[in-house]
Formats: structure tokens, sequence, C-alpha cells
């Protein structure tokens, strides 16, 4: 992740996980970029991304996908996974970066 | 020749098939170059259908029991399952995903949000685009969904 920070681009994650359960991810794996909860899918929902009763109490979760936007808020890239265990390689994203002035 | 009593083969066979299911979400996941398509786990399926094929020909040499060639072909059949639900979990139910149609485009300004972070603290899209990254303004942002890890 410090490669996107290295080109001023800001991580942040987003998922219905709970501000304790991101906290224990990030503290396990290490991570220190922004973890934001969505326990209510409102902003999965805002971004058409609710993927209904697939959490394991049966709540809504999101699907996963990416958007990078400029500093104005405008998105320059997006991926919407085909497949939930296959993401952006960071090599694609880094390159949508450089075309970002 | 003397037949050895445990079927080794064909329990390693089985464990391997096993491992081979359990390591993709435990392990070949951390890496893009085995997690965007499961070769390694393919492989130890490979080995474990070798072994299997090998213990099933040892359980149904003349000698063994037949209580030897019943577990023989429970366990290739619990692998073959095992096998099955692999190929599905990865090939098929990981692509049921809805269409996202609404979700924003290339050019279009991404929906604003206010939600909280892992310190319990409102953080809004317009701070996350403005605020500086170690002193510089930032250039963009990335927003990551995710299933999340409950």
């Amino acid at each position: 992740m410090d490669k996107f920070t290295g080109v001023g681009i800001r991580p942040v994650a987003i998922s219905v996980d709970t501000p304790e359960v991101s906290r224990d991810l990030c503290q396990k794996a290490g991570y220190t970029f922004t973890f934001l909860s969505d326990p209510k899918v409102e902003a999965i929902r805002r971004y058409d991304l609710v993927h209904a009763g697939q959490g394991i109490n049966g709540q809504d979760i999101a699907r996963p996908a990416e958007f990078l936007l400029d500093s104005s808020g405008i998105v320059r890239w997006v991926n919407l996974t085909e497949n939930y265990w296959v993401r952006a390689r960071p090599e694609q994203i880094l390159e949508a970066a450089k075309a970002i002035q | 020749m003397r037949v050895p009593r445990f079927n080794w083969p064909i329990w390693t066979g089985f464990l391997l098939s096993l491992l081979a299911v359990l390591s993709y979400p435990f392990v070949f996941v951390r890496w893009p170059f085995t997690r965007d398509f499961p070769w390694a786990n393919l492989l130890i399926f490979c080995i474990s259908a070798l072994l299997l094929s090998i213990g099933v020909r040892r359980a149904f040499a003349s000698e063994r029991p037949r209580r030897s060639k019943i577990a023989a072909l429970i366990l290739t059949t619990l692998s073959a399952a095992i096998l099955g639900f692999f190929v599905f979990s990865f090939f098929i139910a990981s692509r049921w995903l809805p269409a996202a149609q609404g979700a924003p485009q290339v050019g279009q300004k991404a929906p604003d949000f206010m939600l909280a972070d892992i310190n319990n603290k409102n953080v809004s899209l317009a701070e996350l685009l403005s605020s500086p990254i170690n002193g510089k303004p930032a250039k963009g942002v990335l927003l990551i969904f995710y299933r999340g890890y409950w």
C-alpha cells in the first residue's frame, strides 16, 4: 500500500465490518491505511454494490469493486471484478494513477 | 510379495486433497500469482489423485480384506467431492456477483458518504480527498470495497 501513498493516492478500504473488526484486522495484518465501516450498507448502496444476504448471518455485504478518484472526486478508473477471488493488481492501479495530474 | 498392512497412499492422497482445498484461502490467496488462478492447488489435487490411484490399486490387491477396498473407495469419493467443491467455489460460485450497473463510471462524480473509521471517528469522502498525504496534497483516493472478514 505504500506504493499508493508514495504516488499521492490514499487507499481507503470499505466493508460492512465494524470498526472493532477492522481494527483487529489492521493490527494482525499490519495495515496502516484507512478502513471505514459501513454496517448499514449506506455507502455500499449508493455505489450500487450491495450483495444481498451474503454475510455469514445473512446480512447484506458489498460485492468487491475498486474506484480510483482524482482529488476533485471524479472517477478515473473502475474495477468491477468478475470473480471475487481475483482482485486488480497494484500495477494496474498505479498505471491508472499516473494518468491523473 | 508381502502386502504391507497400512495403505499409506490412500490416506496421504485423501489428506492432500484436504490440504489442496484449505491451502487456498489460508495460504495461496496471499500472492496474486497463486490467487488469480489456483494452479498451486490444482497441482496438489493432481498429486493427491496420483496417490489415490496407487492406493486404490493396492486396496484391490487380492490378499486385502474387503473393508480395505471399501475404505479406499470412500476416501477416493470424498476426495473427488472435495475437488468438485473447490472447482465449484472458485470457478462458479465466486462469479455469482450482482451486476452493479448503477456503480459510478469513469468521468462521473463519486457519491459522497460519511463512515466511521477504526477509531469510531466519522470521516467523509470530502475529507479523504482533501487531507494531505505526508504533508503533500493528495492526488487521489482509491476506494476498495470488499466483502469483509466476518
